[in-house]
């Protein structure tokens, strides 16, 4: 059997989005800056996906810039929120520890610059705290950065709070929403927030292509010079047939969000149910406050590179926040920020379902997974510790 | 094409040697500081020679087959042989690992010469100090 359950790395793409795909790029084919009409029927085509993004996002045509994805979106919003932070002397910046690397790197960069960073921490269940972001807003300030769910646990954040937190303090607020767009409800006047990255292939559109809105009036710089695409803000001929597809593949995604989402919200319920069943093994993250397709475990005794080429030797494709699959010898930061420590990190698993997931893909899973962790307990020297009382359980 | 070559993905789906011995004559264990994975060798030992040996490992495929070639490489062989293993030894056996696993084959290495040290300390057997510097090294990888 095959199992394809690392939707959270990339979605399988959508027939509809391919199809779309294709269609534009061979029927509008003309370069959106000509001003032939091949260009102009291409542009038409741009500014008709840009509304509608728009709309499905609850923001205006305006304010929404296309993108190569959600690590681009996520990079110029920050930048832009801190070159004009800068201008004006606010130089602290406030993200959290579990954000994706395309957050987190950027600010490292910026650290070397000369901002103030301050990652703030979550709790066991992976959420922030509102209390945390009301304490650390202060005049010095220039943006808030908060993910909208966590790619590796799923836990959604408490972004409409602190949304308003931060327009009530006129400091400008960024979401990573790379995982919840297509997946949840997003509506960027509920979250009030000022920019907010998105990303096509975690919801069945193509790679290499995303979106940032910028509410009107947010300062906003290109990363990339050259044309006057984009408004000015993002130089480089349109990918039009990606832009295309990821608006169908949006529209579809959301068209079905309650039925999907109730529906693999199920399976992911039964699945975190059969793998709970193994000793000695936990659940990362909020149970309850999580992506609908999202189940991350830890394993104790166990390491997680090994566990996945097992299991991707039965078919089922996942990933992991093990030191060993990560190639910085570091497990997972999400992983160590809800407080699993090194060694329990090491034995992670990420199963991310997506919409064709069945019923028969998890039982197959709750059973397959059990044995292969089995096994590798039995050919593992800290297993061996454990039972025999030599080091004690943290799980 | 996949991370690692055909012989990594059999010694690692059907290690050899894997699991304990009763009574050993020298066991070492050591763990990398680096990624956290850790490896346990089992050594029976008769006339200076590896009559047997098994291998408990915690730790990614690169770990768990290069511990498995490892011991391959060293059962039937005098000690002195053993001693001389290296991780470069093991990896190439294995048709190479990607540069950035090479740190998990160390560990081989190194749970092999730390078993090896615990035979000679348990059996007040003199060795050759140059040794210590291995082991004092394992342990610091601890
Ligand atoms: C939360 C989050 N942010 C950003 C990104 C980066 O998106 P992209 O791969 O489109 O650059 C990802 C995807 O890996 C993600 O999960
Ligand atoms: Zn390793």
């Amino acid at each position: 059997m095959q199992v394809y359950a690392d939707n959270a790395a990339t979605a399988k793409p959508k027939k509809a989005a391919l199809e779309e795909y294709t269609r534009v790029a061979e029927e509008f084919f003309g370069n959106p800056s000509s001003l032939h009409s091949a260009g102009q029927r291409a542009k038409e085509v741009l500014t008709d996906c840009r509304g509608r993004i728009a709309n499905l996002l609850g923001a205006e045509e305006n304010e929404i810039i296309f993108t190569s994805g959600g690590s681009e979106s996520d990079n110029q919003a920050i930048e832009s929120a801190a070159k004009f932070g800068r201008a004006k002397g606010k130089t602290k910046i406030i993200s959290t520890a579990i954000e994706h690397h395309a957050v987190l790197h950027t600010l490292e960069k910026l650290k070397k610059e000369g901002f103030e960073i301050v990652l703030l921490p979550v709790g066991t269940d992976g959420i922030v705290k509102l209390e945390d972001v009301k304490k650390e807003v202060d005049e010095k300030t220039c943006l808030v950065s908060v993910m909208l769910a966590n790619n590796e646990i799923g836990t959604i954040q408490p972004v409409e709070e602190i949304g308003k937190i931060c327009k009530e303090r006129k400091v400008l607020f960024h979401t990573d929403a790379v995982q919840a767009v297509g997946h949840m409800k997003v509506d960027v006047k509920a979250l009030s927030c000022d920019y907010l990255a998105l990303s096509a292939h975690k919801f069945g559109g193509p790679r290499g292509v995303g979106a940032l809105y910028v509410r009107k009036g947010a300062p906003l710089y290109p990363l990339i010079e050259g044309g006057a695409q984009e408004k000015g803000k993002r130089a480089g001929t349109e990918n039009l047939p990606a832009v295309a597809a990821m608006t169908v593949a949006l529209e579809d995604s959301l068209a079905h969000l309650e039925e999907t989402n109730k529906r693999v919200t199920a399976l992911r319920d039964k699945l975190i149910a059969n793998l709970k069943k193994i000793p000695h093994s936990a659940l990362n993250g909020d149970p309850v406050k999580r992506l609908g397709g999202n189940v991350s475990f830890c394993f104790e005794g166990i390491e997680g590179e090994s566990l996945l080429l097992l299991i991707d030797d039965k078919g089922i494709c996942a990933s992991s926040g093990s030191a060993c699959t990560s190639g910085s010898l570091d497990p997972s930061h999400v992983l160590l920020a809800i407080g699993r420590v090194h060694d329990v990190a090491h034995g992670s698993l990420r199963l991310s379902l997506s919409e064709e997931t069945t019923e028969e893909e998890i039982d197959y899973m709750s059973r397959e997974i059990p044995k292969v962790v089995e096994y590798l307990r039995s050919i593992s020297p800290v297993w061996r510790d454990l039972q025999e009382g030599k080091r004690t359980y943290i799980l | 094409m996949s991370l690692y070559s055909e012989k990594v993905m059999d010694h690692f789906k059907h290690p050899r040697n894997v699991g304990v011995i009763e009574n050993p004559d020298g066991v070492g264990e050591v763990g990398n500081a680096k990624c956290g994975d850790i490896m346990k060798i089992y050594l029976k030992i008769e006339n200076d020679i590896i009559a047997d040996v098994k291998f408990e490992t915690f730790g990614c495929g690169s770990a768990i087959a290069s511990s498995s070639m490892a011991t391959e490489l060293i059962k039937g062989k005098p000690l002195k042989d053993a001693l001389k293993l290296t991780n470069q030894a093991v990896a190439e056996a294995l048709d190479g690992l990607p540069a950035y696993k090479m740190h998990c084959s160390v560990l081989a290495e190194q749970a092999i010469r730390s078993a090896i040290l615990d035979y000679y300390t348990k059996h007040n057997i003199p060795f050759d100090p140059e040794l210590l510097k291995a082991c004092e090294h394992c342990e610091e990888d601890e």
